[in-house]
């Protein structure tokens, strides 16, 4: 008797909405592998050609040749078996990863069957991923640094507009240095006043969120209109170059995608190294962490919670600010009305699926960074897929994500709540 | 009377006032506040983007004439109004259940998609069926686009924001796919615009023969009808009794026995219905079709008609005309003044933060509040 209730006690129990997801997880497997296999594998024929070096390189590498339908058999394959496995007993453990391989299998799988017969230069699109998820990344850096004192910022997609339009006026005038330093002063003045609204007045933090955005849009559509149209010379901004890092930009591959960029994408990559320091190495990040996760405790142990959640909420801001100058200063230079288009609430998707850590909101955003340069890429390639359905792909597999990981990843504790003291 | 007496008599009148007077403040004082110093605050931003201060009289005589000042601008200021109340409704539910809708918009896009493709098939039918069968595939199209937001929450727990925000932007991006696409494209078009609603699908304009020119239409009696509706459901039954039960306490509102996932779903797929038929509404009365962008920034704008209303139907109804008023008077102000229109924008943002933050109005402008005692 006794040694049943240990054995029971010993083995964890798997809740069955965990056994739940895994099983549909493992039928969305099984039917992505019967996908791959009808549409990637039945009809295609030929190989994919996939250009790996620039014309020119230092070090050129031949190009990489895949034959499509023998791939996306084995792709199939693959996904078939991953699928079975979500309903043998231990699936639970691996479900993640194996999900996680699966879709990139699946993506691999897609670009070989459009690429076949012709050829791609995948090196192009790797360094277009990494340009483009800069935004997303730093709006899910900002996103974090708010979130882990338990401040959602919904307002990230107003910050990045904030700072797209202060960094095309300031940087019109005064230069690209001083136009990304007043981008992210404006960014952070935004975050202020996000900051002093949910703190102090305690407001509700999505309506505070929805409302700057409302408000931003507001602003610069009007200034854009306004001013900005009549004088153009306030919308002509320089970009900023590309730095080669000495030695590393000549690597074959790998140079041109990590080692040929703009300060933004270096910026962004110190940006998310110096957040995860200060969040998980330094005193003050571990005050801000328990902020996020109970702030009675918090403040019972001398805490100030509202000056921590001031102080985090006002840098996610500034670091909005930087990615909003990305949009003007170094991308295309001029700023139009809503130009960053929803790229705030994917950084918030970033920010989930990087489970609140800085370095995983990057990963997350190259996944998202990549989908945006799929989309754009494969125009070149005339596949029969509308453009409209590649640019909704990151949107549903953010709702995928979002619905199928929910448990695993977890939110700071006091995500969201307003901490009143004395209560 | 003795004076002693009469004094007492008025503590005990005051008294009785006190938590009237705490609640008339809620209703009335913060919220009329708010509208004066958000627009005080949009001339602010004119004086400052070099606007000249008589212009900025004239923006808002424009302002006022654009929207009350004659027959004409009343009409324009109840058709704008419409598709705002709608869809404020529908947010104001959701908030009722303590859900917050912020896909409106997607749906609006949906439901007026739905509305324009019954609208445009179906020829020869009258008019007695077609346009109630318009209206309603605008807002079945809608509560369903809003109802896998609710099921999902229901079933994963995923957060409606997050989930709505990317419907939004999933219809939007469906939006531009069909109208570049048979068969919604009109047809001899290459840029993206649907075929036209037939005229048996149309709302009927409610006094062109009084001036062609008066854009009111039938749909403002859809909108008389979704408030009745509301305030019933809401304060009258049962089932809006679990809506609000939920919405304040949900623990309590399971511990009594109510199914809060069936309550969620029912809550979106109401709000979705609500915002569809916004869409429909545009599109069958004031559009007559679909183009990128129809929807103009509907439902987030009903996020401020929801929260200025405090999700009352009535209070809804009335922030609904209000902004009406703001965007049919805002656009007087465009060609009277030079002023963009985009100012309207900022107050209506300006009007969102200051109702949120009654205890911002309450510092700031601490003369129009009785004073609270210290807890």
């Amino acid at each position: 008797m006794a040694a049943t209730q240990v054995s029971k006690v010993s083995k964890p129990a798997i809740s069955p909405t965990r056994l739940r997801q895994t099983r549909l997880i493992g039928v969305i497997l099984l039917i992505l592998s019967v996908f791959v296999a009808v549409f990637f594998a039945w009809p295609v024929s030929g190989d994919a050609s996939f250009r790996l070096a620039y014309p020119g390189d230092a070090f050129p590498l031949p190009n990489l040749i895949v034959p499509a339908a023998p791939y996306a058999w084995v792709v199939a394959a693959l996904l078939a078996f991953f699928g079975v496995r979500q309903f043998l007993p231990g699936a639970t453990r691996w479900t993640g990863l194996l999900f996680g391989l699966g879709l990139l299998l699946l993506v691999t799988a897609f670009l070989t069957w459009a690429t076949a017969g012709k050829s791609f230069s995948l090196t192009g699109m790797l360094q277009a991923t990494i340009i483009r998820s800069v935004p997303i990344a730093l709006g899910g850096l900002a996103g974090v640094l708010c979130e882990r004192v338990a401040v959602v910022n919904i307002a990230i997609e107003g910050m990045l507009l904030a700072g797209a339009f202060t960094g095309a006026v300031i940087g019109s005038l005064f230069g690209g240095t001083v136009g990304v330093l007043a981008a992210m002063l404006v960014g952070g003045a935004f975050g202020l006043l996000l900051a002093a609204l949910v703190v102090t007045y305690r407001v509700d933090q999505i309506i505070a969120g929805v409302a700057i955005n409302l408000l931003v849009l507001g602003l610069t559509s009007y200034m854009s209109s306004q001013v900005l149209t009549h004088h153009r010379e306030l919308n002509n901004a320089p970009i900023f170059k590309a730095i080669d890092i000495p030695i590393l930009s000549d690597l074959p591959l790998i140079g041109p995608i990590f080692f040929q960029h703009n300060i933004f994408v270096y910026g962004a990559l110190i940006m998310v190294a110096i957040a995860t320091y200060y969040l998980f190495h330094t005193r003050s990040g571990l005050r801000a962490r328990a902020v996020g996760e109970h702030p009675e405790a918090a403040d019972t142990l001398g805490i100030d919670v509202y000056r921590l959640r001031y102080i985090n909420v006002t840098l996610g801001g500034m670091v909005a600010g930087f990615g909003g100058a990305w949009f003007t200063l170094g991308s295309v230079g001029r700023f139009d009305e809503n130009m960053t288009n929803g790229r705030g609430f994917i950084g918030l998707a970033a920010m989930i699926f990087g489970r609140w850590h800085p370095v995983g909101a990057l990963l997350a955003a190259l996944v998202f960074g990549f989908a945006d340069s799929l989309q754009q890429k494969l125009a070149i390639l005339q596949t029969p897929i509308p453009a409209e359905f590649l640019a909704m792909a990151p949107y549903i597999a953010t709702i995928v994500l979002v619905a199928g990981l929910i448990g695993r990843a977890r939110p700071p504790a006091a995500d969201g709540k307003p901490y009143i003291k004395g209560h | 009377m003795s004076e002693k007496d009469l004094q007492s008599v008025t503590d005990r009148l005051l008294q009785r006032a006190a938590p009237g007077r705490a609640e008339f403040e809620d209703i009335v004082v913060v919220p009329v506040l708010a509208v004066l110093v958000a627009i005080i605050l949009g001339g602010l931003i004119m004086l400052a983007t070099g606007v000249s201060p008589a212009n900025i009289g004239k923006a808002f005589v424009a302002l006022f004439n654009g929207s009350f000042g004659s027959l004409n601008a009343v009409s324009e200021t109840l058709t704008a109004a419409a598709p705002l109340t709608l869809a404020g409704l529908g947010i104001a539910i959701a908030f009722r259940a303590g859900l917050f809708n912020i896909g409106a918009e997607g749906q609006v896009i949906v439901g007026g998609v739905a509305a324009v493709v019954v609208g445009f098939s179906f020829a020869g039918m009258p008019p007695i069926i077609h346009v109630p069968l318009a209206l309603l595939a605008g807002a079945v199209a809608g509560a369903f686009w809003a109802s896998i937001a609710g099921w999902l929450r229901a079933a994963t727990g995923a957060h409606e924001v997050i989930i709505t925000i990317m419907l939004n932007l999933i219809a939007m991006r469906l939006l531009d796919y069909l109208l570049r696409n048979p068969p919604i494209q009109k047809e001899g078009r290459a840029d993206p615009i649907s075929k036209n609603v037939l005229p048996s699908a149309e709302l009927p304009h409610l006094f062109d023969w009084l001036d062609p020119l008066m854009r009111v239409h039938a749909g403002i009696f859809v909108v008389m009808l979704a408030v009745i509706f509301i305030w019933w459901l809401l304060f009258r039954s049962t089932i809006g009794f679990e809506f609000r039960a939920a919405g304040l306490n949900p623990e309590a509102a399971r511990y009594a026995g109510m199914r809060s996932g069936l309550i969620i779903v029912l809550v979106m797929a109401l709000a979705g219905a609500l915002a569809g038929l916004a869409g429909a509404n545009q599109v069958l009365g004031v559009l007559g079709r679909v183009s990128p962008n129809f929807s103009g920034g509907v439902g987030f704008d009903a996020i401020a008609v929801a929260l200025l209303g405090r999700s009352h139907p009535v209070g809804v109804l009335l922030a609904g005309l209000l902004f009406g008023a703001l965007q049919a008077g805002g656009r007087q102000m465009q060609v009277d003044a030079g002023v963009s229109l985009d100012v309207i924008a900022i107050i209506q943002a300006l009007i969102i933060i200051f109702i949120a933050a009654p205890m911002l109005m309450r510092g700031v402008f601490s003369f129009a509040f009785a004073k609270q005692s210290k807890r």
